[in-house]
């Protein structure tokens, strides 16, 4: 077996050193009836087999990469530098522990820093953890979060926040003391939709959580929400699932966020069908400890060395055990070393033209979705993402695209499938999408919707 | 009076007020202090309750309250000095005042000479 | 006040000793290259990718274009290899050498995983893709599926959970469900003194009360102790089996018997699972729930820390709670995937957006596929031989906690430290100038000065005895009174001892300008 070093011979030795005859000796404190099962999986395979077996797997999957794609809703297809897959495979990087030996983990600490720097300076927010597993798992986090800050426990759901993210972080608190109030999506009209959180709020409630842009896309100003939220003493909790975003537009910290939650995916990691991601969570200075997950600082060594180390520990559970304010331990490092190296890349300039460029490909579509008889695009605000009313079900209208070889979006159906919306369609225009892939939906659309 | 607890607070009563602190050998067992979180003025404890937060770079610790009663004062300076505790744990590193509701509570605690012998059987 | 501690020392230590007595003019020292943040390299104009300028235009977003400075440096593309390039070196991996972190299984990565891993079949799809397109994704979650649950002779299990501690959740969630469903409201969960700090905490987060059973002198749960504590209020006993001593817990199907007998259910942490892979299954054993760590017993990469994977193996009697979304059988033989709950499920919900660590499971499924089942079971005793050969090599001159044989790993304390100046922290930063990452230090709790080394199967025999001399080198030399050895160490890494007082008391969390600090 290609990965086992020891030879029968070295076994054998180990065994004479240690004092037995057999290596079930070892095993002796296992009820001897349930040793050495028998196991009914396939035998050892050499690599060339995997790879052939895992690769016909893989072929029966349509890759993004192979058609014209408009999905997103949450994860979103864009160009990763070459340079990043790169870098995270160096062995220092990929087979590193937890950096809680600091003298030999000046690597991982030092990305670590730069990433929560990096993540404080685009949510604009005061600090930022070293990351949590996804955007939803850490829109849970929040929730909890602000129910330890205020002493409240009333958490008020937007109808725009995607389901999923709803949906966990109702089953995440479904038995801690948090209540959580979960207003029903209006993808068509986004106006009604923020205006029935901005009327949910009252002086129990601990927290408010909206998505910007909204699962349907649309653009939000949150500083009235921000104004209402202070005045009842809940925290304005925003939850950003395209951080593209934030190279065009005003940033959750400047709108009046007291938490932001991110998924951090779109900057440096594929779709990987769902995971892993990376989750980003930032907040302002003075409820740091409050925070959940790892936190990197800086230091100085024996000889007065700059140096980095994990710190606020004591908030973890690996102390705090019973009473930490998570139960997270591994996170997602090396998802945060490949966000920080394509942040690195593109810096202020190259997310600002990124940016720029989603929208504009998005307007491009907008305008050709507009011209279809019988769909009406709903967003009049949209950062690369937008809703639109087919005359028959999306789900249907999907899957005849997608035998064509058009992955045309999201079926609103598939993220809420009884919010009634059934003929609502997300479509996401990222960087990717050229105007061939542009005029192969239109084409497509055009016939399945007459 | 100066009293000590078996889970190594000190109370000294005067008045009918406790002023509360950990003892040198718990500051002294914790490491260096990093952070306190202190009770608000005015909250109401049973005793035993968990009133205060001390925290060293790897160990963080409740500080209960020793008996019942009301917080009438805390030591806001350690917010900001937290080592006061490690350099002066008798003295200027005493975290919180507090109004005694039940002096039969005070009974059962130790004086400074059984203190010094608890502490050393625990070696 | 109550003492919640790893008791580790922390004081910087100064002084060292200096192998030349200048600096160079660089900073750098020859391989060791001193390295700026890149906030300190670059500036917000330079980038290191070539984006389309589309110029201006009338924007869509509601007029709430973002006009403050947002910040972030860029370098260019040569500047980014090499800034990460030499941040790379100043890590120790398992590519570099023995890792032998207990209880935290670092074994080789096979890159096979991660080619895999990067098939656009994999990891060019979207999640929310129309099913019918993603059918050898499914497919592959099946057959990972199957993996597991024969592994442990377990009918069910959840994939979704992204991490160990996310695993205990979906664990300890599915049996606060099952309690529910049946109108038991069990308040109290049961953990040894041993348990990983996750375990308390997991329980906590799910609204129980954590009572803690003690431990016996041969270092497993007391039997009698935990039978005692056993009533009609308990609603599940948290165990991890082998336990974080590195040993098996020998009695453990009358402990599972006295769980069930009280009505509560049998939580096993899977941590260290690698000790058992075809072994022995936990099913059989009385578990109701166990969670796995992909990223441990099966090679995904550890990363720095992330990301994981912690699916749950459930019994028939959890079962019908697990979480969504999960993978079924479609009427015409093609697969589905169940993500909203249906008029009767039982299911406690979702844990995560989506559906988990596909990266993860393709790995992990490579892993096995790679082994097959002879080949997991060999890795098992490979890797319990090589424990139980430290353990023999060592424990004359290093203070053996238990009585053997061990499991994977092999628990000492400082006792053979006594009255020699040098702590546990101090033997595993002189380790480090060995050249080996310290073993796990000052956990588990239960012993003191606990160091817990775990070899895994990866390391050849040549490897072995490299790493017992040092550490008998070691030991002997700290009984010798060599203590310039240990009070500075390391002395050869990139950075002396780290002041942790100083970065707790004064937290500096990100980088600012220094005309903004």
């Amino acid at each position: 077996m290609r990965y086992l070093p020891l030879t029968d011979d070295d076994r054998a030795e180990m065994r004479a050193k240690i004092g037995i005859s057999q290596i079930d000796e070892l095993f002796k404190d296992v009820p001897k009836a349930d040793l050495n099962p028998a196991i009914d999986l396939p035998r050892y395979k050499s690599e060339m087999e995997v790879e052939r077996h895992l690769s016909k797997l893989a072929n029966k999957n349509m890759a993004a990469g192979s058609v014209p794609f408009f999905v997103g809703a949450g994860a979103y297809k864009h160009h990763v530098p070459s340079t990043v897959d790169h870098m995270i495979q160096r062995g220092e990087f990929l087979t590193a522990y937890t950096p809680y030996q600091p003298e030999i983990a000046q690597g991982t600490l030092q990305y670590v820093f730069e990433f929560q720097t990096q993540v404080a300076q685009l949510l604009a927010m005061d600090v930022a953890n070293a990351g949590m597993y996804d955007g939803s798992t850490a829109t849970a986090e929040a929730v909890m979060m602000a129910r330890r800050v205020t002493r409240k426990k009333r958490a008020v759901l937007a109808g725009g926040l995607h389901p999923h993210y709803r949906a966990v972080v109702e089953t995440t608190t479904q038995f801690t003391d948090d209540i959580v109030v979960a207003q029903p999506p209006q993808p068509a009209d986004a106006k009604a939709e923020l205006q029935a959180v901005i009327d949910a709020i009252d002086d129990t409630t601990s927290c408010v959580v909206v998505q910007n842009p909204t699962v349907a896309g649309h653009v939000l100003d949150l500083r009235p929400l921000a104004e209402v939220a202070h005045a009842h003493k809940a925290l304005l909790v925003v939850a950003v699932t395209e951080v593209v975003s934030l190279g065009l537009m005003m940033s959750p910290g400047e709108m009046g966020a007291d938490i932001v939650v991110g998924e951090g995916q779109s900057i440096g990691n594929g779709l990987n069908y769902g995971g892993p991601y990376i989750g980003l969570f930032a907040t302002n200075k003075k409820y740091v400890r409050q925070m959940p997950g790892r936190l990197c600082g800086e230091t100085v060594d024996a000889d007065g060395t700059r140096g980095f180390v994990l710190t606020l520990s004591t908030r973890e559970q690996h102390i705090r055990r019973e009473k930490a304010t998570s139960n997270i331990c591994t996170n997602s490092s090396l998802c945060s070393l490949a966000f920080t190296i394509h942040m690195t890349l593109l810096g202020e300039k190259g997310l600002r033209a990124l940016a720029k460029v989603n929208h504009k490909t998005t307007q491009t579509l907008k305008a050709a979705l507009s011209g279809i008889a019988g769909i009406d695009v709903l967003n009049d605000s949209f950062f690369n993402e937008l809703t639109v009313r087919l005359p028959k079900d999306a789900a249907d209208v999907v899957e005849e695209l997608a035998k064509g070889g058009v992955l045309a979006g999201v079926p609103f159906s598939r993220l809420d499938p009884n919010a009634g919306h059934d003929d609502l369609l997300v479509l996401a225009a990222t960087e990717m999408v050229t105007d061939e892939d542009i005029a192969a939906l239109v084409s497509a659309l055009t016939e399945a919707v007459q | 009076m100066l009293k000590f607890t078996e889970d190594h607070e000190w109370l000294n009563i005067e008045d009918g007020v406790a002023t509360v602190g950990i003892t040198d050998h718990a500051q002294n067992a914790l490491g260096d202090i990093v952070f306190v979180e202190l009770p608000e003025v005015s909250a109401d404890f049973n005793k035993g309750d968990d009133a205060a937060v001390v925290e060293s770079v790897k160990a963080a610790s409740e500080v209960y309250a020793p008996i019942s009663g009301t917080i009438t004062e805390i030591n806001t300076v350690l917010e900001g000095k937290p080592d006061n505790v490690n350099s002066s744990p008798m003295d200027d590193g005493w975290f919180f005042k507090m109004t005694v509701a039940d002096a039969s509570e005070l009974e059962s605690f130790m004086d400074e000479t059984a203190y010094g012998e608890y502490v050393a059987g625990l070696e | 006040m109550s003492m919640n501690s790893q008791g580790r020392p922390t004081a910087a230590i100064s002084g060292g000793a200096e192998t030349a007595s200048f600096e160079s003019f660089s900073g750098h020292r020859g391989l060791r290259l001193a390295e700026p943040l890149i906030f300190e390299l670059g500036n917000s104009e330079t980038t290191g990718v070539d984006i389309a300028d589309t110029g201006d235009f009338d924007l869509s977003i509601g007029g709430l274009e973002r006009t403050e400075e947002i910040g972030c440096a860029g370098l260019s593309e040569p500047d980014t290899v090499r800034h990460y390039t030499r941040l790379s070196r100043l890590n120790y991996g398992i590519d570099m050498g023995v890792f032998p972190l207990g209880s935290c299984t670092m074994k080789h990565n096979p890159r096979l995983n991660e080619k895999m891993a990067r098939l656009p079949g994999f990891g060019d799809i979207h999640p929310l893709q129309p099913i019918a397109t993603v059918q050898g994704a499914l497919g592959l979650m099946e057959e990972l599926s199957n993996w597991l649950m024969t592994l442990t002779g377990m009918p069910a299990v959840a994939l979704s959970p992204k991490a160990g501690a996310h695993g205990e959740l979906c664990g300890v969630m599915a049996i606060r469900a099952a309690h529910e469903a049946r109108g038991d409201a069990r308040q109290i969960i049961l953990c040894p003194e041993s348990a990983h700090g996750t375990n308390p905490a997991t329980a906590a987060f799910c609204g129980y009360k954590v009572k803690s059973i003690p431990g016996q002198a041969n270092g497993r749960v007391d039997v009698a102790a935990l039978k005692e504590a056993l009533d009609d209020t308990v609603a599940a006993v948290m165990i991890t089996n082998p336990n974080t001593c590195g040993l098996f817990e020998n009695e453990v199907k009358d402990i599972a018997d006295a769980i069930h007998a009280a009505g509560a259910f049998f939580y096993c942490d899977g941590a260290n699972f690698t000790a058992i892979m075809g072994k022995v299954r936990p099913g059989d054993l009385g578990v109701d729930a166990m969670h796995f760590n992909l990223h441990k017993t099966f090679s995904t990469p550890h990363g720095g820390g992330g990301p994981g994977s912690g699916p749950v193996v459930f019994s028939d009697a959890l079962k019908a709670h697990a979480p969504l979304p999960y993978v079924e059988e479609g009427k015409d033989g093609s697969l589905e995937m169940r993500e909203w709950a249906e008029e009767g499920d039982t299911t406690f919900g979702r844990l995560t957006a989506f559906h988990g660590q596909m990266g993860m499971y393709v790995r992990a499924l490579s892993y096995m596929l790679s082994h097959g089942s002879d080949g997991l079971k060999q890795a098992s005793e490979d890797a319990v031989l090589s424990a139980n050969y430290l353990y023999a090599c060592l424990k004359d001159v290093m203070s053996a906690s238990f009585e053997g044989p061990v499991m994977h790993e092999a628990l000492f304390d400082d006792a053979f430290l006594k009255d020699t100046g040098v702590t546990t922290l101090d033997f595993a930063k002189a380790m480090i100038d060995e050249g080996y990452h310290p073993m796990t230090m000052y956990f588990p709790l239960v012993v003191h000065g606990a160091m817990l080394v775990e070899p895994t199967e990866s390391e050849s025999k040549y490897n072995l005895d490299q790493f017992i001399r040092s550490m008998r080198g070691l030991a002997l030399a700290a009984k010798a009174g060599e203590t310039e050895r240990f009070e500075n160490a390391p002395y050869f890494a990139p950075r002396k001892r780290l002041d942790e007082t100083l970065a707790a008391r004064n937290p500096i969390l990100r980088f600012t300008k220094p005309d903004e600090a």
